[in-house]
């Protein structure tokens, strides 16, 4: 099996892609944010330089114009690079590209893909630390992605590119150099399907994007008390794969969920409303939160800690189920 | 004054401006008998503007509209009893009622998408503009929005972007409120810009940018055919301010007719009451453009009032069909929202 890291799984990604259909255009940014491997993008820019646009900082007016572009058949891709940029764009992504296929009578598709990086990535402070993927998951008409590995951040964007629909791939900046395996000519990922990070029999530990990667961690600690964690990534929120997640809490009867948007009408407030209507039976404890605290996040290093879904409040949930 | 083109030309765009007129008109009783809900917005009052400029376009062109797209939609050539089921909210309607007299669109008329939102449509139009040059497929785009849109901040973003990539995209801001809703004459703009003349706005990003009386219907014809022209040799965006006088049927909460139009109203308006008969006597686009088809001898009042009736009898035929439809299923609500 080939290794790569997790930038350039999505390099090869977008260079796939871009190479495969010349409807794809680049609109803005890096794909990378500030991280050390800005470089790559410099080799896509060589090959498709026709294809890509760096706008003004008009995050307005760019998204909308992607997703003209899209109502006009190109299928491009928007890189607002960090998430909480999309704030500005809100009411082009919330209010008008989700709208659109619906409110015209199923007539006009906006195969738009809106990337951008979540979370907290460590001096992010409070207006570069957003995970806007709860608020926009209230936005009937956004498909959402969101990976948490190499081999899925390329069949997921493959996919998502693919779609005749606005897609919002949430990645995280955090994941950027983790290495894994990718192999070569692998196949596109549907959406709405979950895939099981690690196999468990006493808790199932429920984590999107980067803290995908801190449950597995954490899990592999918990070994040592002899608490065997399933970890389960939805992969993508819309669609949603609820059927893996209940197969998984049939059989575990406990359930964690790990997640870096705020806990009020969070990304894992909504999973833990699901599973609670649809598997209530099958809980033997009741479902537990790890979400970012409902405060504004703090610049200083401990005090950003203090607030995410860290390692340690992981495994102190993932006990407290099993206790 | 007339647009310049042949006699077959012009009678089309007479009986389209009567299309607008008497479909506009229809509404309101609906409206008032609550045939249908919500709030609505009327066209009346800009059909010299709207039907001569989209006749300037080529048929694959792209028009991006707002809330108030009746007029734009009629006057590109839509079916007025599908537009008017629409409004409705029923099966028929041209977005199969999911979208209303906000949303109303018409895709192989090149309305992709119509916003509620003032300046919605502004940043989506340089989309498909870019679009149309990635591709090299020759199509315009047309924005049509109100003088309000310029107050949110997706409008100049928009400028900007279109500018910097001589996007091929006509903002065409219709200001309806040259002396205010309601107001004496002369009473000043209605929109709260600074920036005013409107027009400084897109000049200040280098955007060629025009203002027109928007109740000339040769001078709308000959400035939106010369901004095309530009656009289509590839000098980038062009902005036109198309100005009209506020309907006084628009006065009110919500719409209501002063004053049936009807053909003899062009020559004799001493019937309309005394507060709208100043605008109906000389603000009245579409009475100014019959008056001077008859005086040009392009057309006979008589062959003016049979453009009218047989638009009005098309029009009652449009309101017999959309009450006949059936509102959709009430199911399809939670469906087709994805493609």
């Amino acid at each position: 099996m080939r290794e790569l890291a997790y930038y350039e799984a999505k390099f090869e990604a977008l260079d796939e892609i871009m190479a495969a259909d010349s409807r794809v255009h680049l609109i803005n940014g890096t794909f990378l944010s500030l991280s050390p491997h800005r470089h790559v993008f410099q080799n896509l820019a060589k090959k498709y330089g026709d294809r890509m646009m760096m706008p003004p900082i008009s995050e307005l007016g760019f998204c909308g114009l992607a997703t003209g572009a899209a109502m006009a058949g190109l299928r491009p891709i928007v890189d607002l690079s960090t998430g909480s940029f999309i704030y500005e764009a809100w009411p082009q992504v919330a209010n008008e590209a989700a709208n659109a296929y619906s409110m015209s009578g199923g007539q006009t598709r906006v195969p738009v893909v809106f990337h951008l990086f979540h979370g907290l990535r460590g001096g992010g402070a409070a207006q570069h630390s957003g995970s806007p993927q709860a608020m926009l998951w209230n936005c009937p008409g956004l498909e959402i992605v969101i990976p948490s590995s190499p081999r899925d951040v390329k069949g997921l964007l493959k996919t998502a590119v693919a779609s005749d629909n606005p897609t919002v791939f949430v990645d995280h900046t955090k994941l950027l150099d983790l290495r894994g395996d990718v192999p070569e000519n692998d196949k596109p990922i549907p959406f709405g399907v979950a895939d099981i990070k690690r196999a468990g029999s006493d808790v199932t530990l429920i984590a999107t994007s980067f803290t995908v990667q801190v449950c597995l961690g954490a899990a592999e600690k918990l070994v040592k008390e002899k608490i065997n964690v399933e970890v389960i990534d939805p992969r993508t929120l819309v669609p949603f794969d609820l059927a893996t997640i209940l197969a998984s809490v049939e059989k575990t009867g406990r359930v964690v969920i790990a997640d870096e948007t705020h806990q009020s009408c969070g990304v894992a407030s909504e999973i833990a409303a699901r599973i609670a209507e649809s598997g209530f039976d099958k809980l033997k404890t009741r479902i537990r939160r790890v979400s970012t605290l409902d405060v504004p996040v703090s610049y200083s290093p401990p005090l950003e800690e203090y607030i995410g879904p860290s390692e340690s409040r992981i495994i102190d949930a993932v006990r407290a189920s099993v206790a | 004054m007339l647009p310049k083109l042949p006699r077959d030309r012009l009678l089309e765009l007479c009986r389209r401006m009567f299309l607008i007129r008497h479909f506009e008109e229809s509404l309101v009783p609906l409206h008032d008998k609550g045939v249908f809900g919500g709030h609505y917005h009327l066209y009346i009052g800009q059909e010299a503007t709207g039907v001569p400029a989209i006749s300037c376009l080529r048929s694959d062109d792209y028009l991006f509209t707002t809330h108030r797209n009746h007029g734009h939609l009629l006057a590109r050539g839509a079916e007025p009893k599908r537009l008017l089921a629409e409004i409705l909210g029923r099966v028929d309607g041209l977005n199969k009622g999911k979208g209303g007299s906000f949303h109303s669109v018409a895709p192989s008329l090149g309305f992709l998408h119509s916003s509620g939102v003032v300046a919605g449509i502004i940043p989506l139009s340089t989309g498909t503009a870019y679009a149309s040059k990635a591709l090299k497929n020759g199509r315009l785009t047309v924005c049509l929005f109100g003088d309000g849109s310029l107050e949110e901040g997706a409008a100049p973003e928009a400028f900007n972007l279109a500018s910097l990539n001589k996007l091929p995209v006509l903002f065409l801001c219709e200001n309806n409120g040259k002396y205010g809703a309601g107001r004496a004459v002369a009473a000043g703009q209605s929109s709260s810009m600074a920036a005013y003349p409107l027009t400084d706005l897109p000049k200040a990003y280098k955007i060629p940018a025009q203002l027109i009386d928007g109740i000339d219907a040769g001078l709308v014809h000959a400035t939106v055919s010369e901004a095309v022209e530009k656009i289509r040799r590839g000098e980038g965006p062009q902005f036109i301010e198309a100005q009209t006088v506020r309907w006084p049927g628009s006065e009110t909460n919500w719409p209501s007719v002063p004053h049936p139009t009807d053909t003899s109203l062009a020559w004799d308006a001493s019937g309309v009451t005394e507060k709208a008969r100043e605008w109906y006597h000389s603000c009245d686009p579409l009475l100014v453009f019959i008056r001077e088809l008859v005086e040009a001898k392009q057309a006979t009042k008589d062959d003016v009032a049979a453009i009218e009736r047989q638009v009005k009898t098309e029009i009652a035929a449009a309101v017999e069909f959309a009450i006949a439809s059936p509102y959709p299923k009430p199911e399809e609500a939670e469906r087709n929202f994805f493609a």
